[in-house]
């Protein structure tokens, strides 16, 4: 279990720039796996091009109660980077008047951002249809000025997307550290309490189950089902959907697929599961990424990887829907993991 | 030429199988890729019967595969080391059932 950020170490691949020379170079520069763009090129797909933006995703901080250790953040307690109060208010502006349904907070632990729930209440004000805020679950009982979240999140309707690497306590506290099993069971309890999750409740509680380890996951189907049966029988636990979401090959879980000798079965696992028909719905294509600094990117993963999206319009200060939607969505291989057999996204699978 | 009988690249490579017997490859992959389909058995079911059947069979390449698939599939080890236990109990177990046979044969020698 790690206890610090690549960051914090001084690792080379907290360098996005590392990263990228690692994802272009190898197995792909050599010619031994093809590159996304040639892939997707043969479907008609490159450039790969925006949609409709439906979704806009918000990190208001890598800052994290918890080093997971497959965190493409690269989130922990040493990280700083939290979005102000200024760029808040920006955020705001673009909230109220986007052609989005969809407000997406995320992290780092969200919630650890001291401007979080002024944020919240002023962004619920705006009457978007769906507003989600990922929550680790532990953040919930790490503290007790964070105790009363799940009543703060039903006052504000605000929809539950959680992470859950497993129904059973070894594997969980394994990948997200020791007593998260617990402490995140304790959460859920109390979240059912207030009416999340419960069936046929409209307050949203989904899980995100991503693999500890250097595989894919299964068929997000069956996982739901085997989550559901396990919480519901061992703990009295409901939620409603299951998420099951690829590893990307960047920050700490490319740290780690390198480390343990795993990049290069995992890039053949990702390029052989590659599924055509998922390349039209990834994430980037109905998606912007805001950072805790206000710059644009076409997703979460690109954010870390320091590409800002390839329009004339970068930041959030100068934020135009129109000009934004007509851009180019920057690629590389890390692009395999929205692909991969059903296709991945943080709303699930998209084939 | 690799200098060793087993290398775990080579797993890779299964699929090229199709490539010098096409008609045959197919057959198999569709044959298989149905054999592992949700049935009357779940596909997890199926993953661990593979995986008990890989260690009978002390085939590398299927240890390799149908860990891995029990990973993804959400397996935890202690229900895929129960698998290699049933796997093996039935190897030793036809190895020590045919003592019987040396026992009828000791007794139809012996006076
Ligand atoms: S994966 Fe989520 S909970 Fe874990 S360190 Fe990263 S941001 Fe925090
Ligand atoms: S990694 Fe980002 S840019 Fe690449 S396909 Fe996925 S969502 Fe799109």
């Amino acid at each position: 279990m790690a206890t610090k950020s690549l960051q914090a170490k001084g690792k080379d691949l907290a360098i996005a720039n590392k990263q990228l020379e690692i994802l272009n170079g190898g197995i792909f520069a050599d010619g031994e796996l093809p590159y996304f763009k040639d892939n997707i090129a043969k479907i008609g797909h490159f450039p790969l091009r925006p949609k409709k933006l439906e979704i806009l995703q918000i990190n208001v901080g890598y800052m994290c109660n918890q080093v997971c250790e497959h965190c493409h953040v690269d989130a922990g307690p040493d990280r700083k980077e939290i979005m102000t109060r200024e760029t808040m208010q920006q955020c705001l502006e673009v909230i109220k008047n986007t052609g989005a349904h969809t407000l997406d907070l995320t992290g780092g632990a969200p919630e650890m951002n001291p401007n979080f729930r002024w944020f919240v209440e002023e962004a619920a004000k705006a009457g978007i249809k769906d507003f989600i805020v990922r929550s680790n679950l532990t953040i919930i009982r790490a503290n007790k000025k964070y105790y009363d979240l799940p009543d703060f999140f039903k006052k504000h309707n605000v929809h539950v997307i959680s992470s859950m690497p497993h129904y059973t306590r070894g594997k969980t506290d394994k990948q997200r550290g020791d007593g998260v099993f617990d402490k995140s069971i304790k959460a859920l309890q109390e979240l059912n309490e207030r009416g999340y999750g419960m069936p046929g409740s409209d307050l949203r509680l989904d899980l995100v189950y991503n693999p500890s380890g250097a595989y894919l996951p299964g068929d997000q189907m069956a996982l739901q089902a085997d989550f559901k049966k396990a919480l519901k029988e061992d703990f009295n636990i409901d939620f409603h959907n299951l998420f099951a979401i690829t590893n990307l090959p960047i920050a700490r879980f490319l740290d780690y697929l390198i480390a343990s000798e795993n990049y290069e079965d995992y890039m053949y696992a990702l390029v052989e599961a590659y599924n055509p028909s998922a390349v039209a719905n990834v994430m980037c294509t109905n998606t912007i990424s805001i950072s805790w600094d206000g710059w644009l990117y076409d997703c979460d993963f690109n954010q870390m990887l320091d590409l800002k999206v390839a329009s004339k319009v970068k930041h959030i200060k100068d934020y135009n829907e129109d000009i934004l939607n007509d851009r180019n969505i920057i690629i590389s291989q890390h692009c395999y993991g929205c692909t991969a057999g059903s296709g991945s996204s943080c709303q699930g699978t998209v084939a | 030429m690799a200098d060793s009988y087993y290398d775990p690249k080579d797993l890779r490579k299964f699929g090229k199988i199709t490539e010098w017997s096409e008609n045959l490859g197919t057959k198999f992959f569709d044959y298989y890729g149905e054999v592992f389909k949700e049935g009357a058995l779940t596909a997890r079911e199926k993953s661990l019967i593979a995986l008990a059947v890989a260690h009978t069979e002390k085939c590398p390449y299927c240890i390799d595969a149908y860990t891995k698939d029990g990973l993804q599939k959400g397996i935890t080890k202690e229900e895929m080391m129960e698998a290699v236990h049933v796997g093996a109990a039935i190897k030793s177990g036809a190895a020590l059932v045919h003592g019987v046979q040396m026992m009828n044969k000791h007794d139809k020698l012996s006076m």
